[in-house]
């Protein structure tokens, strides 16, 4: 059992947990994931870590409310408890001295984006964030990204905050005005996959994220496998970060379509 | 420890030997298992094999001669005094029977239900030379295990006093389990990280509920709790604590029994289609995690037309499992034949008895899926049996154009697993297989690291639960001729 010290709302649909995992706290790194179950009776659900706190003992994550499990995480109030939070899981970003790298994220996918940026950013990088979302109530997090940002692109579908447009209409402008080293994209993976194409056509290296369906977390399922560079890898053990010129988007996101029709 | 309660030469044991003679012994048939019928049992989740009565028990334990050089305890991994144990069931005192099987044994109820007894004991069985069917070992196993488990006052086996250290185990299945009774019997500190948020490792969300039930599992570990095991749930050992944590905490050993990992698919196109999973998926989404059961959230695809591929036991666990998902159509593919199958017989039994379908000689090649990515057809390629492989067994090959196209709605790959990479991932300086299992010295079970000992399936990369337990015991002696002091053995 972990309670819930904290609860923010970013938006009627996302909100922000400050969870007691001391454990967790102490031994994760940007990058890493955990997972949560919420109730006796519920499911395994993968969350990237946002932020932890050493002293306080405690982790930060962002949740959307797309299913039931994730609305039922989101209806918890401070003082609550989930029931199991393993991790921290998968493998941690490869943080050095790049150079310059854009740091892109899309909706939630800021979150997981933030820890990558403070590192990005200590390690001495040049850091610029894009970040996407599709209306002005949807951007998250702008105040932290911008504290460990050199530079901050804000995109909106609507125009409703920052420049009307999408993120890859950002991440080029970037590119064609100075050199890139590296781009970190994070958010839905048809948002990935076409800053993956846009970052292939100028050769610019770029690692994406994946969130995709799990069971246990610790590789022994294989529920979340993808296809990289022509060969099945493991997102919870061999990831969640992959090269984004070599995943195979097409093939997760028809996954990601497994239980949605009639879940069960 | 290896003294037993029930030596072979106490009174009452001769004076049972002499009540019978080896004729009448002899001439009774062996006991048959009470099973649910078949019809029935595939509309839910209740355990088949039923077990032996008091009666019926009584009745097969005279079958045991009490032979004086018994061939039974060669062929069982853990040793179990097995007729010290029978003749305690003679002789009516059924306590005593579990008291015997739980000198060697943390988890005789499960060994009861699970072992591939006609491999092991039952197959050296003196019966066997006069050409009859051996003692029901495993039936006796169980009904002892049960009878204590059933009882009010479940006596905790003899313990030494507390030496004063502290042992980790990594992984809490039946290696662990068995190494972590030992060893707390033997007067250490024992806490036991297990990485899900259960305890129990395979036998939870591997083995379904219609052949070791969750409930018998939990009273071996209330027992091993009771004796003052401590288990961690939610600790993945390599990630939430390192080895070095571990050793920051004082641990004097550490004994890693992570065991199985990533499963094996085939890489054959269509693989990763929807409705295309591992046994493993597809098992810890129904045993672990309730799927299919009303009020639990996590779903689980149902199929109208399943195939499991694969031979073994887990394709057997989870073709009976898919029929009781309501599988109207539920298939073995296999590319040898059945006689090289590796699942027990009881099993294949069992799973005919409940309408599953045999394709044997058969490899799935590709499948095909439709419009939305859904799995709807497999491509087969019929084989025929070639000359004896590695394994000894007659390899398949296949038949030329002999390709046939199967309609399917789930299939669940069940062709073994990879040994779990997070240990040989995370501690540093351990030595680790070209196939990624930690290797070890194979009398003691030490690891290149001379605290750290494996057993199970991340040293043997996929074996049986009793080889597991068997793993623990003698890792649980070896470690303890490692630490104890030498004066005091």
């Amino acid at each position: 059992m972990n309670k819930i010290i904290e609860k923010q709302h970013f938006s009627e649909k996302v909100v922000k947990l400050v969870v007691e995992a001391p454990m967790i706290a102490r031994s994760r790194r940007p990058g890493h994931f955990v997972i949560v179950i919420c109730g006796e009776k519920g499911e395994r659900i993968p969350l990237t870590i946002a932020d932890a706190d050493v002293e306080r003992g405690t982790i930060t994550l962002v949740v959307q409310a797309i299913g039931d499990s994730t609305t039922k995480i989101c209806a918890l109030e401070a003082g609550d408890y989930l029931t199991d939070v393993v991790g921290p899981l998968g493998r941690a970003t490869k943080i050095e001295n790049y150079g310059t790298v854009v740091c892109s994220g899309g909706g939630v996918g800021v979150a997981p984006l933030l820890p990558i940026i403070k590192a990005m950013k200590q390690a001495g990088n040049r850091v610029i964030s894009v970040l996407a979302a599709r209306s002005k109530d949807l951007i998250i997090l702008e105040d932290e990204v911008r504290k460990h940002s050199d530079e901050v692109v804000i995109m909106t579908d609507d125009g409703s905050y920052g420049t009307k447009g999408l993120v890859t209409d950002g991440i080029e402008e970037i590119i064609k005005r100075e050199p890139v080293d590296l781009a970190v994209t994070i958010g839905p993976a048809i948002m990935m996959k076409f800053v993956a194409q846009l970052t292939k056509k100028y050769e610019v290296p770029t690692m994406c994220s994946l969130n995709t369906i799990m069971v246990d977390g610790t590789g022994m399922c294989g529920a979340c496998r993808v296809t990289v560079g022509g060969k099945t890898r493991f997102v919870c053990v061999d990831g969640p970060e992959f090269d984004a010129h070599q995943v195979d988007f097409n093939e997760m996101m028809m996954r990601l379509r497994s239980y949605t029709p009639a879940k069960r | 420890m290896s003294n037993t309660i029930s030596p072979r030469d106490a009174q009452w044991r001769e004076e049972l030997r002499r009540s019978m003679t080896a004729k009448e012994r002899t001439s009774i048939p062996r006991a048959r298992m009470n099973e649910l019928a078949p019809d029935y049992r595939v509309t839910c989740n209740e355990e088949v094999n039923q077990g032996l009565g008091e009666a019926q028990a009584l009745v097969e334990s005279r079958r045991c001669l009490d032979c004086p050089d018994p061939q039974c305890m060669v062929g069982c991994p853990v040793s179990i005094n097995i007729p010290g144990f029978i003749k305690n069931i003679e002789r009516g005192n059924f306590s005593e029977a579990a008291a015997v099987l739980k000198e060697t044994s943390a988890l005789p109820a499960v060994c009861g239900r699970v072992c591939p007894q006609e491999r092991q004991c039952e197959s050296k069985c003196i019966y066997n030379k006069m050409k009859k069917e051996p003692v029901a070992i495993g039936y006796l196993e169980r009904f002892a295990a049960d009878y204590e488990q059933h009882s009010d006052d479940r006596a905790l086996p003899p313990m030494e006093a507390s030496n004063g250290m502290k042992i980790a185990v990594v992984g809490s299945g039946p290696a662990g389990l068995s190494f972590a009774g030992d060893m707390i019997r033997r007067g250490y500190a024992v806490t036991v990280y297990e990485a899900l948020h259960q305890i129990g490792g395979v036998l939870k969300y591997g083995i379904p509920e219609f052949r070791l039930p969750n409930s018998v599992v939990d009273v071996e570990i209330d027992n091993l709790r009771k004796m003052g095991v401590e288990f961690v749930a939610n600790c993945v050992v390599g990630k939430t604590l390192s080895y070095d944590d571990l050793m920051a905490r004082g641990f004097d050993g550490v004994f890693v029994a992570s065991g199985a990992g990533l499963p094996r698919f085939m890489n054959i196109p269509g693989e990763n289609l929807i409705g295309v999973m591992s046994s493993n998926e597809y098992l810890t989404r129904i045993n672990l995690m309730g799927a299919g059961r009303q009020g639990w959230d996590t779903p689980v695809l149902r199929g109208s037309r399943v195939a499991v591929i694969g031979g073994g036991n887990t394709a057997m666990d989870s073709v009976r499992t898919a029929r009781r998902m309501g599988a109207e159509k539920a298939m073995i593919i296999y590319r040898r034949s059945e006689a090289e199958m590796p699942a027990r017989v009881e099993e294949v039994h069992h799973a005919k008895q409940e309408g599953v379908e045999f394709m044997t000689l058969c490899n799935p090649v590709e499948y095909i899926g439709d419009e939305n990515g859904r799995v709807k057809t497999m491509r087969v390629q019929r084989m025929e049996l070639g000359e004896p492989d590695a394994s000894g067994r007659r390899s398949p090959v296949p038949i030329e154009g002999a390709i046939d196209d199967i309609d399917v709605d789930l299939v669940i790959v069940s062709v073994g697993v990879s040994p779990n990479p997070l240990i040989p991932n995370s501690v540093d300086g351990i030595e680790v297989s070209r196939r990624g299992t930690i290797v070890v010295n194979d009398e003691t079970l030490q690891s290149s690291i001379p605290t750290l000992f494996a057993g199970g399936d991340i040293v043997r990369g996929g074996a049986t639960v009793i080889l597991a337990m068997g793993d623990g015991r003698r890792a649980a002696a070896a470690m303890d001729n490692k630490l104890r002091p030498k004066d005091n053995k």
